[in-house]
C-alpha cells in the first residue's frame, strides 16, 4: 500500500467530495470501496474572500465557518483529508487557499492545483512550481497536480515535493489515459516516487490501467459523483485498482506481434 | 381538535402548512419574528419551477413522486400556475449530456431542431436536439408566498411577530423555520444558492429552461414582463453574505452561451442564501412533544411544501403517520 511523507494509506483509491446526489450518497460512496483519502475544495466567501470552484478530481466545497456542517460530514468519514486549491489560476491565489485549508482542515498535506488555461484546466507548470516552492518552504507537505512532463517532475521534486499527481486527461473529461507512453515514461523515470493518477479517469478500467502501469493510487471525482449509482461506481473502481495492481505486481507477459501457441504439441495420437 | 395550532416561519413551508390546516378546518396562528415573507428567507429568492421530473435527474424518487402534487396545490391554493413544461438543452460539446439527463429521468419526449423552434422561437437553430418534460409547470414565487398571505388573511390568519407569553403552552407548534431550526436538528446543514433576476425584453422564453454543462449547470425561469430568473448555484456551506462575482459571472456567462440576446439584460437583482439541507438531501417530519419540527426541504421548496404540507395536516389532524418521519416522540 502507498506510503505519502511517510504516512501509510490503506488503500489506492482516493475520492472526490464534490458534486454528488447528497452527502449521504458520498458517504456510502466510501463505505462501499473503502477508499482512504478524501480530497475536499475550499470555498472562501465564509472566510470574507473571493470563491473558487471547480477542481481536478477533487473535491466538495467547504466554506470557511459557515462550511463546518460539510466539513464533519468530511470528518465523519473516518478517512485521511487531503485539501485541495481547486479553482487556483496563480499561485498566489494558490498559496493563500492552501494556508486557510491548513487553518480549517488542520492538515499539512495540500494537493497543489494551478490551473494554467480555463477551457483545458491544464496545470500551469510555472505557477505550480513557485507555489510548490513557496509551500514546501514553509512546511506543506505538497501532493501538486502535474501533467506527465517528466522535467516538471524533477523540478517538483527538487522544490521539495515527495508526491507526485500526474494527470489522465483533463479534469472532468472520462477520458482515461491520455498518454500512456508519457505516462510509462515518467513512472520509469522516477520508480520511488509515489504517484497518483489524478484527474481525467471515467471508467473503472482506466484505473485498473494506470495500476498495471505502475502508479501507486489514483483519485477520482466525477467519474464516481456524476454516476447514476455513485456508490456502485466508486466500488467499481476499487475492485478495478485492486484487479490492475494485481497485474502490476504478477509481472506481467511483455506483449509480442506474433502469435504463439499456448498449447504444447505433444505429437498425434495415431488412430489405427 | 380545537386547540390552537402555532406554525413558526412564514416561508413556504409554514405558508404551505397553515394555508392547508386552515383549508382543514383547524384554528391556526402563523409567527415569524421577521414578519412576512421576504429576502431574509430562502423562499424569497427560490427560482419557483414545479419540476419533479427534471429534479429526479439526480433527486431520491420521493422527490419525483411527491412533487407531482404541488401544481395543482398551488392553483387550488390561487397562485398563477403557469403549465408550459421545462426545456433541457446543452451546447454542442456537451450534447451527450442531454442522453445522459433523458437515460435518468421519466415524463420527458426529445424534440428535434423543428420541435425546439415550434416551442422557443428564439432558440430556433441554435440547438439539434432538446428534452421537454410536457408535465412540469412554473411560478412565481414572491407572488405565490404573496397569494398564500392574502388566502390566509381572508380566513382571519396574519402573520404575527412574537409569539406572546400565555399562548406559548397551548397547543400543538409546527416548526417550519428552515435553517433557523438547526439548534433543534443538528443533522441539518446550509447549502448556498446564488440566483439573478434579469430583465431581456428581447428574449422570448415562455418556459423554464435547463442549460447542461458539467461545469455550470444553469436554469432560466420567466417570470413575466421581459424578467428572467438565473439560477443557481450549490456550494456546500451556510453562507447567506452576497453573491460572488466568479458565481455570477458562471450564471451570466452561461445564459449568455444559451441565448446572445441575454447580452443586453439589465441586471435586476442579484441575491443569495442558504437552504436547509439533511445528509440525503430529502425532507424530514419529526414529532418530538407537542411540536412538530418539518424541515430540509433542500432546492424543492415549492415543489415539495405542498406534499409536506398536506402529510403534517394528516399527521396532525387524523394521527396518520407522514411517510418522511423519520423521528416520533409525539404526544399529545
Amino acid at each position: 500500500m502507498p506510503d505519502f511523507y511517510g504516512t501509510h494509506v490503506g488503500s489506492r483509491l482516493m475520492l472526490g467530495t464534490a458534486q454528488y446526489p447528497s452527502p449521504a450518497s458520498l458517504a456510502q460512496a466510501f463505505r462501499r470501496s473503502g477508499a482512504g483519502i478524501a480530497t475536499v475544495s475550499l470555498r472562501r466567501e465564509a472566510a470574507g474572500g473571493g470563491a473558487a470552484g471547480g477542481g481536478a478530481a477533487g473535491g466538495g466545497p467547504a466554506g470557511g465557518g459557515a462550511g463546518q456542517a460539510f466539513r464533519e460530514i468530511i470528518r465523519a468519514l473516518g478517512v485521511r483529508v487531503l485539501p485541495n486549491t481547486a479553482g487556483c489560476h496563480s499561485a498566489r491565489e494558490a498559496v493563500t487557499t492552501a494556508h486557510m485549508a491548513r487553518e480549517l482542515f488542520g492538515t499539512d498535506w495540500i494537493k497543489l492545483e494551478v490551473i494554467g488555461h480555463a477551457g483545458t484546466l491544464q496545470p500551469d507548470p510555472f505557477g505550480l512550481l513557485e507555489a510548490a516552492r513557496i509551500l514546501a518552504a514553509d512546511g506543506f507537505k505538497v501532493f501538486p497536480y502535474t501533467t506527465e512532463d517528466g522535467v516538471l517532475a524533477a523540478r517538483l521534486l527538487e522544490a521539495g515535493c515527495e508526491v507526485l499527481m500526474p494527470w489522465g486527461a483533463p479534469i472532468g473529461t472520462g477520458l482515461g489515459l491520455n498518454n500512456p507512453y508519457g505516462l510509462r515514461s515518467l513512472r520509469a523515470q522516477f520508480p520511488g516516487v509515489p504517484m497518483v493518477i489524478d484527474a481525467g479517469l471515467g471508467l473503472p478500467s482506466h484505473a485498473a490501467h494506470a495500476m498495471e502501469l505502475g502508479f501507486d493510487a489514483v483519485l477520482v471525482n466525477t467519474a464516481v459523483a456524476k454516476a447514476g449509482d455513485p456508490p456502485a461506481m466508486a466500488e467499481g473502481f476499487a475492485r478495478a485498482i485492486e484487479a490492475g495492481r494485481l497485474g502490476f505486481e504478477a509481472d506481467p507477459m511483455p506483449p509480442r506481434d506474433m502469435a504463439a501457441p499456448s498449447t504444447p504439441v505433444l505429437g498425434m495420437g495415431l488412430l489405427a | 381538535m380545537t386547540r390552537r395550532i402555532a406554525i413558526l416561519g412564514a416561508g413556504v413551508m409554514g405558508l404551505c402548512a397553515a394555508t392547508e390546516l386552515t383549508r382543514r378546518g383547524a384554528p391556526v396562528r402563523l409567527i415569524d419574528p421577521a414578519g412576512a415573507a421576504g429576502p431574509h428567507g430562502c423562499s424569497w429568492w427560490a427560482g419557483g419551477m414545479l419540476a419533479p421530473f427534471c429534479e429526479g435527474e439526480t433527486a431520491e424518487p420521493p422527490v419525483v413522486r411527491l412533487g407531482q402534487e404541488a401544481a395543482p396545490w398551488w392553483e387550488r391554493a390561487g397562485a398563477s400556475v403557469t403549465r408550459a413544461g421545462t426545456l433541457v438543452l446543452a451546447l454542442g460539446r456537451d450534447r451527450s449530456e442531454v442522453d445522459r439527463f433523458a437515460r435518468r429521468t421519466a415524463g420527458h419526449r426529445m424534440l428535434d431542431a423543428e420541435g425546439l423552434a415550434g416551442l422557443e422561437p428564439g432558440l430556433a437553430g441554435r440547438f439539434a436536439r432538446a428534452l421537454h418534460f410536457p408535465g412540469e409547470a412554473h411560478l412565481d414565487p414572491r407572488a405565490a408566498l404573496a397569494a398564500l398571505q392574502r388566502g390566509l388573511s381572508a380566513r382571519g390568519v396574519e402573520v404575527e411577530t412574537a409569539r406572546g407569553a400565555a399562548d406559548a403552552t397551548a397547543g400543538i407548534t409546527i416548526d417550519c423555520r428552515g435553517l433557523a431550526a438547526a439548534d433543534a436538528l443538528p443533522d441539518l446543514r446550509g447549502v448556498r444558492g446564488e440566483m439573478a433576476v434579469l430583465r431581456a425584453p428581447e428574449v422570448t422564453l415562455a418556459r423554464p429552461v435547463r442549460l447542461l454543462h458539467p461545469r455550470q449547470p444553469l436554469y432560466i425561469v420567466p417570470r413575466g414582463d421581459g424578467r428572467f430568473m438565473l439560477g443557481a448555484t450549490q456550494i456546500e456551506t451556510a453562507h447567506r453574505g452576497p453573491a460572488t462575482a466568479r458565481s455570477v459571472l458562471e450564471l451570466l456567462g452561461a445564459a449568455y452561451a444559451l441565448d446572445p440576446a441575454f447580452g443586453e439584460a439589465e441586471v435586476l437583482e442579484l441575491g443569495a442564501d442558504a437552504r436547509p439541507a439533511f445528509p440525503d438531501n430529502l425532507p424530514r417530519i419529526r414529532r418530538r412533544g407537542a411540536t412538530v419540527l418539518v424541515n430540509g426541504l433542500f432546492r424543492h421548496g415549492f415543489l415539495l411544501a405542498p406534499a409536506l404540507a398536506r402529510m403534517v395536516a394528516d399527521l396532525v389532524l387524523e394521527g396518520k403517520r407522514p411517510e418522511v418521519m423519520d423521528e416520533d416522540h409525539g404526544e399529545w
